[in-house]
């Protein structure tokens, strides 16, 4: 499903390589998970597959179903399928959480070439959805993440996905900020959206996350690349030991 | 002896003018602006008032040929009692709601009213004063129709002054609203390809002055209009104007706090692209004590558009205990268009509070990429910052039906733009 190839990105202002030849291939139906150092470059991966500028590609390609991803708006990537739970998601005053995800939703579907979501079916399907989150009606009435917790950003950003209903889910630590109970909300909104036709990519720090999101596949990235994969047995390393013994393995 | 440009200017554009006859008090009010006008002559860009606004289209004899399409009403499905002036012509349907006494400029001219007259052409010559109006005084001198209209209870329904066709109007209202008195007014329109529309108004102790103002969104408009307030002891003034495209505007505003108690809210939410120009122009004086001033404006520009704040708070000796805010705000979307303000604090009393900013930016670029990361297009996602950016004028529209509707008007006229 999701296909990245030997990806090398550099800031466009700087002479700074972050990735330096990312290979990785998320298959339907799999969850794969991305652990690594801080600024191994996870983020920029997930920035760059879905379009955020300032970066440039320098070599390599990434496809969603063999579309090429990369020559893509950020808008048509998500028209595409793809979907990024952002590590911060940003706040926008004046604008209603409630308005911009029935634009969000409708420009998707009319992108698409399907009918637009009447206000009434909108309002059913995003109010159970919220439920299942516990997100109040003033979460969704208020602007978009304009005062809201850490964790009431991270249940946000995953109502936007079930709203949404992506293709292919790049999870950037929605665990971060989380307490125990909302770590569980949000597992299983993710978990309620496995299905053998999407795909996930989630990057995280901690095993705990994975404890309830069981993935198929993780993968270790140090100093833009993957250096190791392995089955989920390898977070559990990551947690007992850190990254020395496997970066000096790689190496 | 060479002839100064503004003289020259000056006489030609008057000379091309003929003052209405008459010799009732009208025709003396229209005469004694005149003898001011000709005292001052007409601006010239080294002016201090219009160093960003070059006065140009406003002097020249003539206005630019084309006239301006006419738009719906923009207040279509708001219940109010609404006035239409068309060029020249001005009817008074029935209907008007009670508490109110309504009658044209034309009609007053022959009767002596002593409340228009008292009020015409007064609070215009009193805001001329430490900076003079030519353009207000050259429509007290030449104003080809207008309103007066004296508010004498609490008017449940908005009165709708709309406006539209003529090629060069220039329209002078008079409003009087009474000790405990209450209205709301609404205009709206493109008057023609120039206009020049003055508005004078009076409120009175403890009485409500509540203005909603729709300009655009026809893009070869000229527009310039001064709104003189005086205000008495404990009364509330609040004008808003929406305005959207359109090659000139200027929007004056001059509001007097005379009595204790007194609050005055003007705020502007303007948009536009090209060759737009906009200026808010606003002085508030404050010649009382407790009262508190508020001034809200926010311009969205691009692809060389320019936008223009000029705003003033003036507290005069002994109005103590002033509340003056005033916040001017630009949005750029691109490195072409311009934002010039010029934000001004006069303070002469000693215990007050008055604060103001101004500031320039461009969109947030974080915020848009995340916008479309969830599929809403560049398009779509400028709108919504847009929109967000300018919601903090619109939210001092107090009525929610009115800032509903006002909301939902920008939002429409944006995705047009
Ligand atoms: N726009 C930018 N300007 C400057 N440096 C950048 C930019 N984007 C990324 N970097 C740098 O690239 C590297 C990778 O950053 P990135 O955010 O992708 O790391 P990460 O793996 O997500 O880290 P963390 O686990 O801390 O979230 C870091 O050194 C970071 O400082
Ligand atoms: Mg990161």
């Amino acid at each position: 499903m999701l296909k990245i190839e030997n990806l090398h990105v550099k800031l466009e202002e700087e002479d700074k390589q972050i990735l330096k030849g990312v290979d990785l291939t998320v298959e339907a139906g799999k969850v794969h998970a991305i652990m690594g150092p801080n600024g191994s470059g996870k983020s920029t991966l997930s920035y760059v597959l879905s379009g955020r500028g300032g970066y440039e590609v320098t070599e390599g390609s990434a496809t969603l179903d063999g579309i090429d991803l990369l020559g893509m708006e950020p808008e048509e990537r998500a028209a595409a399928g793809l979907f990024l739970a952002f590590q911060y998601p940003v706040e926008i005053p004046g604008v209603g959480n409630m308005t911009f995800l029935r634009t969000a939703v409708n420009a998707q579907r009319k992108a698409r070439g399907e009918e637009e979501l009447s206000s009434t079916d909108f309002l059913k399907t995003i109010r159970a959805k919220a439920k299942d989150l516990n997100i109040d009606a003033d979460m969704l009435k208020r602007p978009v993440n304009v005062g809201f917790s850490g964790g009431e950003k991270k249940r946000n950003e995953i109502l936007q996905m079930a709203m949404l209903e992506p293709r292919m889910c790049i999870l950037d630590e929605t665990d971060s900020g989380l307490d125990v109970d909302a770590m569980r909300l949000v597992s299983d909104g993710v978990n309620a959206l496995r299905d053998a036709g999407r795909g996930f990519l989630v990057i995280t720090h901690y095993q705990r996350l994975l404890d309830h999101i069981r993935p198929d596949v993780v993968h270790i990235m140090a100093d833009g690349r993957i250096v190791k994969s392995g089955g989920p047995e390898l977070a559990l390393e990551v947690e007992r030991n850190g990254y020395a013994d496997i970066l000096e393995g790689a190496a | 002896m060479v002839a100064d440009p503004r003289t020259t200017a000056t006489d030609e554009r008057l000379d091309a003018l003929t003052l209405p006859a008459g010799n009732g008090w009208l025709h003396a009010a229209r005469k004694d602006a005149l003898g001011r006008l000709r005292a001052v002559g007409l601006p010239v860009r080294r002016d201090e008032y219009w160093r960003f606004t070059n006065p140009a289209p406003l002097v020249r004899v003539a206005p630019a040929p084309d006239a301006p399409t006419q738009t719906d009403d923009p207040f279509d499905g708001v219940d109010a009692y609404v006035i239409t002036i068309d060029g020249d012509r001005l009817d008074l349907p029935d209907g008007a709601p009670d508490g109110l006494e309504i009658t044209t400029l034309s009609k007053v001219a022959e009767a002596d009213i002593h409340w228009v007259r008292d009020l015409y052409g007064k609070l215009e010559a009193a805001g001329s004063r430490p900076v003079s109006r030519p353009f207000a005084m050259l429509n007290t001198a030449f104003a080809t129709g207008g309103l007066a209209i004296r508010v004498m209870a609490k008017v449940s329904r908005p009165i709708h002054i709309r406006t539209i066709g003529g090629t060069d109007p220039i329209l002078h209202h008079v409003v009087k609203v009474d000790a405990d008195a209450a209205v709301t007014i609404l205009e709206s329109g493109t008057a023609g390809a120039r206009s020049n529309i003055v508005t004078e108004v009076d409120v009175a102790d403890r009485a409500a002055f509540d203005h909603i103002r729709v300009q655009g969104p026809d893009h070869a408009r000229h527009v310039n209009t001064h709104l003189f307030a005086r205000l008495g002891t404990g009364s509330a003034f609040k004008s808003f104007t929406l305005s959207a495209n359109g090659q000139f505007t200027r929007n004056e505003a001059v509001i007097e706090l005379t009595g204790d108690d007194a609050t005055a809210h003007v705020a502007g939410a303007a948009f536009g692209r090209d060759d737009l120009h906009h200026d808010d122009t606003v002085f508030v004086i404050h010649d009382a004590c407790d009262c508190e001033s508020r001034q809200v404006f926010k311009k969205v520009l691009r692809d060389g558009a320019t936008g223009v704040f000029q705003g003033k708070i003036l507290v005069k000796e002994g109005a103590q205990k002033t509340d003056g805010y005033q916040i001017s705000q630009a949005l750029l979307l691109d490195d072409d268009s311009v934002f010039l303000a010029k934000p001004e604090l006069e303070i002469y009393a000693d215990d007050v509070a008055c604060s103001h900013g101004s500031t320039t930016g461009a969109i947030d670029e974080t915020a848009l990429f995340y916008l479309r990361s969830r599929g809403v297009s560049k398009r779509v996602a400028t709108d919504l910052l847009v929109l967000s950016f300018l919601t903090e004028a619109v939210d001092e529209i107090a009525d929610d039906g009115l800032r509903d509707h006002v909301g939902g008007l920008m939002a429409d006229w944006l995705s047009r733009d």
